[in-house]
């Protein structure tokens, strides 16, 4: 019974991750694929949970906080760029 | 059916309910108009799915094998703080970089507002409220 709960879950988070692969390719502007590509790494994260718990095992874990940091960060980067055309800035004379 | 046997039944319906509200808000994101209607399907409903699916996977791993996963408990924490920012970063960006409303939007307020006095260099101005 768990276990048919369990892999229909997986199965669910297996669709939205190619709804939102397409719209990450179809999507007409640039903040539409970077949305896109946070709700890939969101559901990643949660589907990553879903199979850990699936195979019986907590070595997979940690792989949730470094997948949630890096898609925060990448996240943060891609605004930062589409917003001023540089990701990192140096202060100029102030 | 004992007390563990419950948990873990318990933990595995919060997965299955979490996985449903993440199909649930990825429609929203295939179907909606623009981008700043698509932000708000994929930050809240995709965020409360991700949580209820960690939060049963807490749970499983607490009643089967008696385990306290801090590391699911940072990784809750995380992304219930981060999700939020992020989205309102990159609707941010978007509204700056000039990403156009849908047709059937009625009305735009924050144009009224950024744009009632704008001063001459609002580089530098948008650089001071920045900061």
């Amino acid at each position: 019974m768990i276990q048919i709960m369990l892999g229909i879950s997986v199965v669910l988070f297996a669709i939205t991750i190619a709804i939102a692969v397409l719209r990450l390719i179809i999507g007409p502007s640039m903040p539409d694929r970077v949305i896109a590509m946070d709700v890939v790494g969101v559901n990643l994260i949660a589907m990553i949970g879903v199979v850990s718990v699936v195979y019986g095992t907590k070595a997979y874990l940690e792989v949730i906080l470094i997948l949630g940091i890096l898609s925060f960060i990448s996240t943060i980067a891609f605004s930062k760029y589409i917003e001023r055309g540089v990701i990192v800035e140096r202060k100029r004379d102030r | 059916m004992n007390g563990n046997e419950i948990g873990e039944f318990i933990g595995a319906l919060l997965i299955l309910l979490g996985s449903i509200f993440s199909v649930i808000s990825v429609f929203g994101i295939i179907r909606l108009p623009d981008v700043y209607t698509r932000s708000h399907a994929a930050t809240k409903s995709s965020t409360l799915s991700v949580l209820l699916t960690l939060i049963g996977v807490f749970l499983y791993f607490l009643f089967h094998d008696h385990f306290v996963s801090v590391r699911v408990l940072l990784g809750i924490v995380f992304v219930f703080l981060t999700a939020p920012v992020a989205g309102h970063l990159i609707i941010r960006a978007a509204y700056r970089s000039k990403v156009g409303l849908a047709d059937i939007s009625v009305e735009d307020e924050l144009y009224e507002v950024i744009h009632e006095d704008k001063p001459m260099n609002d580089e530098e101005t948008e650089d001071e409220e920045r900061s």
